[in-house]
């Protein structure tokens, strides 16, 4: 598999010296990213010694929707499997918070990890469900797969049947301790899932994954394991959501089944990826915030809002299919996470 | 005995319903490659716009049909023309994100317009009486009528699609639309005339919905789940085996509401799964 091909006369890939042309992986907006996403963490971590807690909160809330929009999109946008049934795996996260921190008496914050393992593994056997339907009735699928789980543990009594359950574990913990720490981690959640998407795109992997979303039968004349390739972003898109339902329910400090597995994730998750640039890594955070501002403005006009949000979708979908990221992105030439490779003429200097 | 019989008896006409709400899925997906995720939405678009016609125009439920299937026919043309052809491609996600969009358009402003509260069509008694099969056995004369409009639309879509002109270009655009276009037919219209089509038999299924059950405005999705369901278990690319799709559907949520009544639903999805896991094209695949 490892063969290099000898391209010496026309490429010079990754040295500096002779050909013709040069593949650059990197810009220096790109770079300039990098730097300001170093400085911005440090700034994120100092937070809780002087911010006001409701602030807290906020941010707090809005890492969960950046992991679960990065993640959305790395499985649909990247991998060209849409799904309206991630929900089913920001339960699954919140649920096993409840049962590995209220039953099994793990450490709750410690847990939150655990959780994004719980939900890849359950959707080890749940993708070769879904993955027998054909284009878009996968979407249908993870929606039934949603609903399946929400019904099960509805008729769980031990995990609070339809009326849920609190998260007990965190009673003996001071709130600000709590809220600092809850903060930490949603942070680090987010900052780690941009950068696991970014390293993941810029991998073999990621070259055969978007090979895939663009043609499966050409990506497997090549000689990519488009089976393994699916199963494995299906199984990473539903660790990042475990970790994040798990997240979102640590500082909610309460679950029920139809808040868990509830299909109102959805139109949440999708419509920001959408709008915000679907297929890009800054369209989906730009999205989260866009729509996370949306929302706190217009709270109190609840359906419609959603009409709205609904139509803008449409909009964007049909007229302006790579969102608002992607229409910047086209117009200023701006790749703040380059993770395409691009053929230059080198410079003769 | 008879509990088990009845139970099935219960499930083969619920099915019917569920077989009216899945027609529509299977023709646009057997045509366009569409998945319509607003499809459940709309059964309950239709059930309020049919509640409309029997509250304020005074109509018989079955008089509104005659008002409320050929609005659902222009709707589903106007959606296709309007809408939905600018996102057909060989990409699902445009469709899928465009009918999402739309579903979630259809449920808030029926909550904005009708508010949450569970509604039901007046049916004039229909909905309680009915025919005694033995002593302990009977079957609802609306489950009967409900059953029965499913098995003649199948037979009216088999017949469209097998003896007609416009079915032989429903046909041609399914297998090949870039060569039926050669033949000159104009596939915008075909897709708007399968979409009107698919709606139309909303309006039937959604007043239908209506007078056997209370509905609200978010009870769209639940619809389209089973909807969904009833085509993959009866395999793609038949009405008959959409049919059939709804009938073992209907008949596991029977059987498993008597087994336990929380399990009803669960026992349909369960049956939904293990047809993925087992016969994955369904009981009756269209052989090509």
């Amino acid at each position: 598999m490892n063969t290099v091909v000898d391209l010496s006369n026309d490429f010079a890939v990754g040295s500096t010296q002779g050909g013709k042309y040069v593949v650059e992986r990197s810009t220096r907006a790109g770079i300039a990213t990098m730097v300001f996403f170093a400085v911005s963490l440090g700034f994120s971590v100092s937070m809780p010694f002087w911010a006001d807690a409701s602030y807290l909160r906020w941010l707090s809330e809005l890492a969960c929707y950046f992991v679960m929009a990065q993640m959305w999109n790395l499985l649909g946008g990247y991998g060209g499997l849409v799904s309206i049934g991630q929900q089913a795996y920001i339960g699954i996260g919140g649920y096993a918070l409840i049962v590995l921190a209220n039953m099994a008496g793990i450490n709750p914050f410690f847990a939150v990890l655990l959780c994004g393992v719980v939900a890849a593994l359950i959707a080890m056997p749940i993708s070769q469900v879904v993955f027998r339907l054909p284009g878009g009735a996968f979407a249908i699928g993870t929606w039934a797969v949603a609903e399946i789980l929400r019904l099960l543990v509805a008729n769980t009594t031990e995990l609070g049947g339809g009326s849920g359950a609190s998260l007990v574990a965190l009673k003996g913990f001071d709130r600000s301790a709590r809220e600092a720490i809850t903060f930490w981690i949603s942070i680090s959640a987010s900052y780690g899932s941009v950068l696991l998407v970014y390293f993941l795109l810029r991998s073999r992997f990621g070259l055969a994954l978007t090979a895939i979303r663009d043609s499966e039968v050409a990506s497997q004349s090549q000689g990519i394991d488009v089976k393994r390739t699916k199963f494995l972003v299906y199984a990473i898109s539903a660790f990042g959501f475990g970790v994040a339902g798990a997240l979102y329910f640590l500082g909610a400090l309460r679950i029920s089944p139809d808040a868990a597995f509830g299909v109102s994730w959805s139109p949440l998750i999708i419509f920001m990826v959408i709008i915000g640039g679907v297929g890009t890594i800054e369209g989906p955070l730009f999205g989260a915030v866009l729509f996370f501002v949306l929302s706190k403005i217009f709270e109190d006009y609840g359906t419609w809002y959603l009409t709205a949000l609904g139509l803008l979708a449409i909009v964007v979908t049909i007229w302006f299919p790579k969102g608002v990221w992607g229409y910047i992105a086209n117009r200023f030439d701006l790749h703040l996470f380059p993770v395409q490779r691009r053929l230059r003429l080198r410079d003769n200097s | 005995m008879t509990v088990w019989i009845d139970a099935i008896i219960q499930g083969v006409l619920v099915g019917g319903l569920y077989a009216l709400f899945a027609m529509g899925l299977s023709l646009m997906f057997g045509i366009m490659r569409l998945v319509n995720v607003a499809h459940g939405d709309v059964v309950i678009l239709m059930s309020f716009i049919g509640l409309m016609a029997v509250e304020k125009l005074g109509l018989q439920p079955f008089t509104a049909m005659a008002v409320v299937v050929p609005v659902a026919l222009c709707i589903g043309y106007a959606l296709q023309r309007g809408i939905l052809n600018f996102t057909i491609s060989k990409d699902p996600l445009p469709s899928l994100i465009v009918t999402f969009g739309i579903s979630i358009v259809i449920q808030n402003l029926l909550l904005e317009f009708f508010s949450a509260d569970t509604r039901a069509i007046n049916s004039g008694g229909l909905e309680s009486q009915s025919i005694a099969i033995s002593d302990n056995l009977a079957a609802g004369v609306l489950p009967l009528i409900v059953f029965g409009s499913a098995v003649l639309l199948t037979i009216g879509l088999q017949w469209l699609f097998g003896n007609t002109s416009m079915g032989r270009a429903f046909r041609a655009t399914s297998d090949d639309h870039g060569a039926a276009a050669l033949m000159g037919i104009n596939n915008a219209h075909i897709y708007a005339l399968a979409t009107a089509i698919a709606i139309g038999i909303l309006g039937i299924a959604g007043i239908f919905h209506g007078m056997r059950t209370t509905f609200a405005p978010t009870d769209g999705p639940a619809q389209l789940i089973y909807a969904f369901e009833a085509v993959i278990i009866g395999g793609l690319g038949s009405f008959w085996g959409t049919l059939a799709g709804g009938v073992l559907l209907g008949i596991a949520q029977s059987i498993g509401a008597r087994l336990d009544p929380g399990w009803g639903v669960l026992v349909g999805h369960v049956m939904f799964v293990a047809v993925l896991l087992f016969k994955p094209n369904g009981f009756f695949p269209k052989t090509r």
